[in-house]
């Protein structure tokens, strides 16, 4: 901890980078997701049918098939072998995020992620507890439940309750209650559980989470020498776990992050005033010296235990 | 804490209670899904599938809800159900055919728009569609069975004289008039609607389409239909052996039951004497 870490959360990167520079990957993602929305109001907005479907499935130019691999793994094992083309989009789906980075989903083009970010935005204005934090394999136990529902029912379970695909179908082809289903996260994720449900719950996140963990993209702190731990990278960050061994790591750990669960979202980068983090590829190995003050820590550790 | 022998055991501890919390909660969660899924997933009958779709239960494990199909009819006759306002499971493509029916597009778009062959991609002919089947449900409401002659029903139907028939009968009100009663059949009958979209009764109609589960009972297979072709009383003759006065039970070796000379007496009472000659019998009777 430093002084630094008191002052509010982005003030050294706004007042060192800019307000832009220091928000650029927020933006940058704010507008992808729209994009990725617009890309299917296209049609029913302005009947410009380049992209016909939703997430789930969807046909670009009448040529391209793209199929969510998730669903479509619901389906197989509710015992439906899914025709030709719907396989080849969930190939094509899952090739691309195993590449760029499962959860790039989760932070670029999932039609919650702005929900639970909104939800947190104003947990913590209003200095809210963190609430009710499930482990973090919880997700996975999740993903397993969907699995074993879709099985045992026959059905693909998740999509009776995916508020995903109920609020990204809902303003696409029309949206009856389904708005219920995302004040509820909301409302989970502001008052009952502190970025709960994108976090800890979603098996959606868990599933390309699990797809991306050998992603080629991926951020790396390899200017941790330069940290002046003012921890707002801490703060920002919607699974802050990820950020440790790699900024915290020593000179023979990898200044990559590697966890599945980091989203891509370059929050991070954004907000460090002195630049620790920038986008790389897993095979970077240039070297990035730890922190000095790392190699000093272990004596207190040991009086500790003695 | 002296570390490092507590460590292992302290961390099974953990790990085991923390499983089994993870699972209780999952199966919890699981069982409350399951039971919403099975809550979620009733059909109503005036949701008619698109043409092609499979089994509503195996339509569920198929139908990824992407409205591909909702996007390629050329008639806006689909849409996806939305949740709480429609009956079927939420996103998945019904239409209601009193509002707007299949007009039986001969390219069938809407199965080849489905990229998971929950519309089965073997419809090739919409004639063999199977969507559901038209039941005449209100018949003192209909205008034909009261012997007027409406005959919308049948004159806007894609096979007509072959799914919707008039068939001929007296009219025993008036005895001297017809009546064309509109007759279903049901293995013609795509279940497209146009009948129920067209009839002209106010709000309801008096011809609806309903799926085929609730509107076809199962024929029992011990009746027999005699007077159909092919399709005799019984398979074919079986002849049983005979029983007749006589030694013998075994007809082959002694047709009739008689053994030559084993007549009974014809000085006796009730004895007679064989009028015929049997032909080629031989061997012992049993």
């Amino acid at each position: 901890m430093s002084d630094k870490t008191k002052l509010p959360v982005g003030y050294e990167a706004i007042r060192d980078k800019g307000w832009l520079n220091a928000h650029k990957f927020l933006l940058l993602r704010r507008a992808s997701q729209l994009f990725f929305l617009a890309l299917f109001l296209l049609g029913p907005w302005f009947g410009i049918w380049w992209f016909k479907g939703n997430l789930s499935g969807s046909l670009t130019f009448n040529f391209l098939p793209l199929t969510d691999p998730f669903i479509t793994l619901q389906g197989m094992v509710a015992g439906h072998w899914p025709a030709l083309t719907a396989l080849i989009g969930a190939l094509i789906v899952g090739v691309a995020y195993a590449v760029i980075g499962g959860r790039v989903y989760c932070s670029w083009v999932c039609p919650i992620n702005p929900v639970t970010d909104g939800a947190h935005w104003l947990h913590d204005k209003l200095g809210m507890t963190k609430g009710w934090q499930p482990k973090k394999e919880t997700r996975y136990y999740v993903l397993g439940m969907v699995l074993i529902v879709s099985m045992l029912t026959g059905t693909i379970a998740w999509e009776f309750v995916n508020p995903i695909s109920m609020v990204h179908r809902g303003l696409i082809f029309g949206v009856g209650f389904a708005w219920a289903f995302v004040l509820a996260v909301f409302l989970f994720d502001f008052a009952v559980s502190r970025r709960g449900w994108c976090g800890h719950l979603c098996p959606v996140g868990a599933f390309y989470g699990l797809l991306g963990t050998g992603s080629v993209l991926r951020v790396t702190a390899n200017k941790r020498e330069a940290c002046d731990d003012c921890m707002d990278c801490f703060a920002v960050c919607p699974e802050m776990h990820v950020i440790t061994p790699a900024l915290r790591g020593s000179d023979d750990d990898t200044p990559l992050i590697l966890s599945p669960d980091c989203t891509n979202c370059g929050r991070c980068i954004d907000v460090c005033s002195v630049d620790v983090f920038e986008f790389t590829h897993r095979f970077d190995d240039t070297p990035a010296p730890g922190r000095v003050r790392q190699k000093s820590t272990p004596a207190p550790k040991a009086d500790k235990a003695a | 804490m002296s570390a490092p022998k507590s460590k292992k055991p302290m961390d099974r501890r953990r790990f085991l209670k923390d499983a089994s919390r993870g699972v209780a909660g999952c199966a919890l969660a699981g069982m409350g899904l399951t039971q919403f899924v099975s809550d979620a997933r009733a059909l109503p009958a005036q949701a008619i599938r698109p043409p092609g779709a499979l089994e509503e239960s195996d339509f569920l494990a198929a139908c990824i809800r992407c409205g591909l199909c909702v996007r390629d009819c050329p008639y806006d006759t689909l849409s996806l159900a939305e949740l709480g306002l429609d009956g079927p499971a939420t996103g998945t493509p019904f239409f209601t055919a009193r509002d707007v029916p299949c007009e039986m597009c001969e390219d069938i778009p809407c199965v080849v728009a489905c990229p998971t062959g929950a519309l089965d991609h073997n419809l090739t002919n919409i004639d063999d569609a199977d969507m559901g089947v038209a039941v005449l449900i209100d018949e003192e409401a209909c205008l034909n069975a009261l012997g007027l002659r409406c005959d919308v029903c049948y004159r806007v139907c894609p096979v007509i004289d072959d799914a919707i028939t008039l068939e001929l009968r007296t009219n025993e009100r008036s005895g001297a008039h017809a009546i064309f009663m509109p007759v279903v059949h049901s293995d013609a009958c795509t279940g497209c609607g146009k009948c129920e979209k067209s009839c002209v009764l106010p709000d309801e109609s008096a011809i609806k389409v309903l799926p085929k589960r609730i509107a076809q009972a199962h024929s029992a297979d011990h009746y027999k239909l005699g007077w159909e072709e092919n399709n005799p009383l019984v398979d074919e003759l079986i002849d049983l052996p005979d029983r007749l006065p006589g030694s013998g039970t075994d007809n082959l070796a002694a047709p009739g039951g008689f053994l030559p000379g084993d007549l009974p007496d014809p000085s006796m009472e009730g004895g007679f004497t064989s009028g015929f000659k049997l032909p080629g019998t031989g061997g012992a009777g049993q």
